[in-house]
């Protein structure tokens, strides 16, 4: 089949491309399996090399080809042709500045995610035989399916909270908090907690739940902001998330 | 050229630069990690089923039946004191990586589970062991993670998205290296009493490959200009299950929950090539018997690919056959919740679903067990005597410590990384404490910035992809699974023809400095034909079969000639670069060694290189 792309374009180096623009690419011999990277890619190496975009591992992992794809943010490697059909735009995703045609810059998505203490804090000696704390698999279960965000910032640049107010931390960055404040052996959840009740933290979020669906690694988004939420107005993380709701 | 000095310089943000970074950094060493990729974007997010470590949480296990298991997965080839520091070490650095908050699965008395995996033996190959530390199927993405998040605590200086793209010797120490910032496509120099490599594979010379589009080898490549020979690299594994077509890994997990590979006549072939083991022998062996099962015509719809079959009711039929214990037995909620992401690449890409559905497996290049060689703390080593070379250091799959000999055990990816990360790490902040600022010289960074300036201006008739294409299809049939005198010969013409190519007739459309990736791919290219060449022509010398590399015209191992590793070393000019190999570096047998010392009748002598029987 023939596909034709239309491609939001922009490159700051050169002169009359400054401005963003649409491109249109037709290719031919498409198979309704292939994926929408790696067409990008036959365009890309058979028609025009400058196309420019991130890509890495191909298969939704590694989170490199976050874009809007057909008005929705995706993978370009998660996503076939014959989940978008024969016409598919292409554009970066939004609320990042444009560096270069579906390239943004992501330094304010990583800020953001920097500032919810986004790593493991226990300062208890370490057990005394050498070995592993210990967990239950329930409790370990509690924040499973926070530990599966990639970072793709699908979520975030998908929120309109977000659109309009650049200082707010962000979908992406409260999963990044909720797998430490509900990790039974973490012990900076107050902390946490006591940043993401600041005006630029979980608040902001208006429950429009764009984030859950733009999700390529299928994180309930909306629900982990939720819960959240509910730990700040207890003002504990404990007995927030029911171990019977997670099975 | 902007310059920036720090003590330590570490090239690539995956699971070996980040466990560098942080070990050296908390022993006070000033680090700067420069990445072309954000680090969380690095290929160790994507290994799957396990970390290899003698835990003992569900079966009794020891760090020396771990240490015979990579022996011997290794066909003997392996360095034996360097696989037993590894298995020693991977139980402390295991421990660690949870007490950073690594969060993996937990067995019922709350301990790290684990899960068997290929060639994981307990009592020297008695039976398969639960040994792969496991957080569902995506403990590499947590490995990453988790690292991340420690380096963000510890405050570690990130340079993301800056390409190395070059080494600064002077007089044989290393000075730093070279970089372009993507960004604006400027170049700098990092400047550092030690340069770290830990830049990854290179599966992307061939076509079908589990491997990023940005594993170009470029610390390899960058390495083997600048004047260290690379170690062993002939032996480049191919994973059995990759999804067939696309490339994208399929856990050995999948095999370790008991999981089957079955052929066009519905059987379920490894019985016949390794009795004991199954489909859980080393990835060689599969991955071969896939390969011959084809020829035999007995692929799926005669198209290459097998089944692997996971359904619950498949895998309890072979439990029962084997005696299992009934509690052993899966159901559809196992195959769900300890395979999530497997379900999805498969329910994503091919519309099957494992759970009801077997599916379609071919052979995947998957990893490089050669590489740059380095001692046992990840120092750089340039001869076969093991002369270290001042400053510069490599670890993970880069590296070549070496710890996987002719095939490396799955799981052990994993292991190697965080282990010689660590130890490399520690050495480093230890060395740049005593060692001196080596100068910079005048022109630093000329020579690669005319190499840049020559690719940009390329206005011929050959555009990058179409040449790595090439590149990858040649590799594919010609320096894959099986190879001989006449596909090896074959591959290296092909190479120097598309080599003559990239010199003479590179065309490249992208001509501005902004983000060019145009420029940067084929770059990358260049260093994937440099390791393309030097593959095959460490495969046409070795003239023998061991491990995944496999000769039909020299089917036997040749302990007698070639219990040895390669060398290769690069000379000639950076444009038109010849290659001389040496097999002159001894193979470490010291575990062996010891054994006879200590009296051990012959048939009792567990590292004495035998021949591999799974």
């Amino acid at each position: 089949m023939d596909v034709t792309f239309r491609i939001r374009r922009r490159n700051p180096d050169v002169p009359g491309k400054e401005k963003p623009y649409w491109q249109e690419f037709l290719l031919a011999d498409v198979d309704p399996t292939d994926r929408v990277l790696e067409l990008l890619h036959r365009i890309k190496w058979e028609q025009d090399g400058s196309l420019s975009l991130r890509r890495s591992c191909a298969h939704g992992v590694c989170g490199s080809d976050a874009m809007r794809i057909n008005g929705v943010n995706r993978l370009a490697c998660k996503i076939l042709i014959r989940d978008v059909g024969e016409k598919v735009q292409v554009e970066p995703i939004l609320g990042l500045p444009v560096i270069k045609d579906l390239i943004v810059d992501m330094e304010p998505f990583f800020d953001h995610y920097k500032q919810v203490m986004p790593f493991f804090v226990n300062d208890d000696p370490l057990p005394e035989d050498g070995r592993e704390r210990l967990q239950t698999q329930d409790d370990r279960q509690q924040f499973d399916d926070t530990t599966k965000c990639i970072l793709c910032a699908c979520c975030t640049t998908s929120c309109p909270s977000f659109w309009a107010n650049g200082h707010y931390v962000g979908p992406a960055a409260i999963v990044g908090a909720h797998r430490f404040i509900f990790d039974t052996r973490d012990q900076a959840g107050k902390a946490r907690l006591d940043i993401l009740s600041e005006p630029n933290g979980v608040w902001r979020c208006r429950t429009i739940f764009n984030c859950t669906p733009a999700c390529p690694r299928d994180i309930e988004v909306t629900k982990a902001i939720g819960e959240v939420k509910l730990a700040i107005r207890k003002g504990t993380n404990v007995g927030i998330i029911e171990s019977s709701a997670i099975h | 050229m902007q310059i920036h000095k720090h003590d330590a310089i570490i090239i690539g943000a995956g699971g070996a630069g980040l466990m560098a970074a942080l070990y050296a950094s908390k022993s006070g060493a000033d680090v700067a990690v420069v990445s072309k990729l954000y680090p969380t974007r690095s290929h160790t997010g994507t290994a799957q089923g396990g970390i290899g470590a003698a835990l003992g949480n569900l079966d009794e296990d020891k760090p020396i039946y771990h240490t015979y298991d990579t022996v011997k997965g290794g066909d003997y080839l392996t360095d034996q004191h360097a696989a037993k520091i590894l298995a020693e070490n991977a139980v402390e650095a295991v421990i660690e990586l949870e007490h950073m908050g690594l969060p993996f699965d937990r067995t019922s008395e709350k301990r790290i589970s684990q899960r068997r995996f290929g060639g994981h033996t307990r009592n020297f190959g008695e039976e398969l062991v639960r040994r792969a530390c496991h957080a569902a199927d995506r403990t590499g993405h947590m490995i990453l993670q988790t690292l991340y998040q420690q380096c963000i605590k510890n405050e570690v200086n990130f340079f993301d998205e800056f390409q190395v793209v070059d080494m600064i010797v002077v007089d044989g120490t290393v000075a730093g290296v070279v970089a372009i910032e993507l960004g604006t496509g400027e170049f700098h120099i990092f400047q550092g009493k030690a340069s770290f490599f830990a830049t990854g594979g290179w599966g992307r010379c061939w076509s079908v490959t589990s491997n990023a589009h940005s594993l170009t080898g470029d610390g390899a490549a960058i390495a083997l200009r600048r004047g260290v020979p690379l170690q062993d690299m002939e032996f480049f594994q191919f994973h059995p299950t990759g999804i067939y077509r696309m490339g994208i890994l399929i856990t050995e997990g999948v095999r370790g929950e008991g999981g089957v590979l079955i052929n066009s006549v519905g059987e379920r072939f490894m019985e016949r090539y390794a009795p004991s083991a199954k489909d859980l022998a080393s990835r060689d062996v599969v991955s071969r018997a896939i390969y011959l099962e084809t020829r035999a015509g007995r692929s799926i719809k005669n198209r290459g690919y097998m089944h692997l079959d996971v359904r619950p009711q498949t895998v309890n039929r072979y439990f029962a056959e084997e005696g299992r214990d009934r509690a052993d037995f899966i159901d559809d909620s196992t195959v769900e919740r300890k395979l999530p992401d497997i379900l999805d690449f498969c329910r994503t890409y091919l519309g099957v679903d494992p759970v009801t559905e077997p599916m379609p497996v071919q052979p995947t290049a998957h990893y490089a067990m050669g590489g740059i060689p380095t001692n046992i703390d990840a120092e750089v080593v340039i001869d076969a005597n093991g002369a270290v070379m001042a400053g510069a250091y490599a670890a993970g799959e880069t590296a070549c410590v070496s710890v996987h000999g002719a095939n490396r055990l799955g799981t052990n990816s994993l292991v190697d990384l965080v282990v010689f990360g660590r130890r490399g790490g520690m050495k480093m902040a230890e060395y740049v404490k005593r060692a001196d600022w080596a100068p910079l010289p005048k022109d630093a960074g000329a020579e690669i910035e005319a190499e840049f300036e020559r690719i940009r201006n390329g206005s011929g008739g050959s555009r990058p992809g179409e040449l790595r294409a090439k590149m990858q299809e040649t590799m594919m049939d010609n320096v894959g699974v099986f190879r001989s005198e006449e596909t090896l010969t074959q591959g290296i013409d092909d190479l120097a023809e598309l080599r003559e190519r990239f010199t003479k007739d590179l065309q490249i459309d992208d001509k501005s400095r902004v983000f060019n990736t145009d420029l940067m791919e084929a770059w990358e290219f260049g260093c994937l034909l440099d390791l393309a060449d030097v593959t095959a022509r460490a495969a046409l010398e070795r003239k023998e079969s061991r491990g995944a590399h496999s000769r039909e015209d020299f089917k036997k191992r040749d302990d007698k000639n070639w219990l040895v590793h390669s060398l290769i070393y690069q000379t000639g000019a950076m444009s038109d670069p010849a290659y001389e190999a040496r097999f002159d570096k001894k193979v470490d047998l010291s575990l062996w060694e010891a054994e006879i010392e200590e009296g051990a009748p012959e048939d009792q002598q567990k590292f004495r290189p035998v021949e591999r029987v799974y």
